[in-house]
């Protein structure tokens, strides 16, 4: 089995992330090597839920981040992690 | 107090997660199909586009594309359909401890409590398809009824994405002007049979005469008139519940046609070597080998013989796999598919009656070395030991019945 589909739709991302004791993960930064190796910090998590990606294709633990003055949908699929693209 | 059973029905359920993980196809006819170098060219589910061109699963992805030259045919990636699968069941299973899987598409979910009725089903039954739709992004039909049977049926009605109800008060209203092929355990072959004396919905079956029923099709005439009724009671399993095993077996569709008695030889221990690897792994040993195999025209035949000592040695189980073959099928070479099965199986720890002419001994270095063997699998994967007669012919080595083996959906008579 493999999540992994590529698509235009969505860049795998490299993810630093925190695993607390109650088993959940917490993502800190990730850095999007098919951007240019644009390394971003995550500075809000205002949602985690299980969800589909309708817009990139897939499914997972959905992130809902702040960067900045984005907003970043990262997606945990499996074992690997995603985030949407924008319009 | 009657109870109440949901049945939910993922809709083309392959075609769908392949839909969700790849967006460019959603709005395009797509099919999962199996794989057509190794001859496994069919449909396996289609969309609800592929469906109005009239692509049937089932049948093969030549005549798919002529009814729909648009065709996008992926192949299966049964990995991400058994994930999608647990995640729907862990969320059944928030609902209820009787959860029963039927394939990997659909399960019965149990609901039946204190107080809780067919309207509590209705409202719980839109809670899990408004879920399964937000957290998975699959869309699922729900029948709710105080049967399987019923509550199956109801999941088929409407599609894709509802929920109907087939209530005490209305259930003639909904179900007995179906055809009778609706019902579940009617196939070709029981309808035809019924067809003969005009029994065409499943009304007229539940108003047929018990006797004739019984006389022409035996016990299973009755059931299927209880089904019919709304009388069925078979209970839903239990979350915790394993189907005792009855018989371990392997079949493959080989990826070229079995044209000689060394191609047979070669398979046969593939096969072997699987079931009797199975057969260790669950602690069984078997008295029983079947041997089944399907000609080139697709017309499948089989045969059986009982084994004087139980066991779970690959030799013994191919030898008397191979006399089978050479008695009752080498004739008719070529073959398109073949299968091994053992049945009457005890626990290896029970004692075994020695042969006093037989070489203990030697059966039991065997079966430490198969167990060996087993182990160096487990830790190496499959072709890290292979046997000089599957060696030798290159063109079935590849096949590994083992890992490659899955069975769906259970049958619905399990136990």
């Amino acid at each position: 089995m493999s999540c992994k589909r590529p698509n235009r739709y969505k860049h795998y991302v490299k993810v630093r992330a925190d695993h607390l004791p109650d088993g959940t993960i917490k993502p800190l930064m990730f850095r999007d090597d098919e951007a240019g190796g644009e390394v971003c910090l995550i500075d809000q998590i205002m949602d985690v839920r299980e969800a589909p990606s309708l817009k990139a294709g897939g499914q997972g633990i959905r992130y809902t981040c702040r960067v900045g003055e984005r907003q970043v949908m990262l997606f945990h699929d499996a074992e690997f992690w995603f985030v949407e693209l924008g319009e | 107090m009657g109870r109440v059973i949901l049945h939910v029905d993922a809709n083309s359920y392959y075609a769908s997660v392949e839909c969700l993980y790849n967006p460019d196809i959603r709005d395009k006819p797509v099919a999962v199909g199996g794989d057509i170098e190794a001859r496994h060219g069919i449909i396996l589910t289609k969309n609800r586009i592929a469906k109005r061109y009239g692509v049937q699963t089932g049948e093969a992805i030549w005549q798919a594309k002529q009814k729909c030259p648009g065709l996008i045919c992926v192949p299966p990636d049964y990995g991400l359909y058994i994930r999608f699968s647990g995640r729907m069941r862990s969320i059944f299973e928030q609902y209820s401890n009787r959860v029963e899987s039927f394939g990997l598409d659909e399960a019965w979910v149990d609901l039946t409590n204190k107080g809780t009725s067919i309207t509590d089903g209705e409202r719980i039954a839109h809670e899990i398809r408004e879920r399964i739709k937000g957290e998975l992004g699959l869309t699922v039909s729900v029948g709710v009824n105080w049967n399987k049977i019923f509550a199956k049926l109801g999941s088929d009605m409407k599609k894709p994405d509802a929920v109907t109800v087939i209530r005490e008060d209305d259930y003639q209203h909904k179900t007995w002007g179906l055809p009778v092929d609706e019902l579940l355990y009617v196939g070709r072959a029981t309808r035809r049979k019924l067809a003969d004396v005009n029994i065409r919905t499943i009304g007229a079956l539940a108003q047929a005469d018990a006797e004739w029923l019984d006389y022409k099709l035996g016990k299973n005439g009755l059931v299927l008139k209880a089904f019919a009724n709304g009388l069925d009671q078979s209970p839903v399993m239990p979350v915790d519940y394993h189907m005792a095993i009855k018989s371990i077996g392997n079949s493959t569709t080989l990826p070229y046609d079995l044209e000689t008695m060394d191609d047979a030889r070669c398979v046969y221990y593939l096969l072997a070597e699987s079931v009797a690897a199975r057969m260790r792994e669950n602690g069984f040993r078997a008295r029983c080998v079947s041997i089944s195999a399907r000609s080139t025209t697709l017309v499948t035949n089989g045969c059986q013989r009982v084994l004087k000592h139980p066991t779970n040695l690959t030799d013994e189980i191919a030898q008397m796999a191979m006399q089978l073959f050479s008695e009752r099928f080498a004739r008719f070479l070529p073959y398109r598919s073949v299968g091994l099965s053992c049945s009457m199986l005890t626990p290896d720890t029970y004692p075994v009656q020695l042969d006093l002419l037989g070489d203990e001994t030697a059966r039991l270095r065997k079966e430490t070395l198969e167990r060996s063997v087993d182990d160096l699998r487990r830790r190496y994967g499959h072709q890290i030991v292979q046997r000089g007669v599957v060696l030798a012919n290159k063109r079935f080595a590849e096949i590994n019945p083992k890992e490659d083996h899955t069975i769906h959906p259970v049958p619905f008579f399990a136990g």
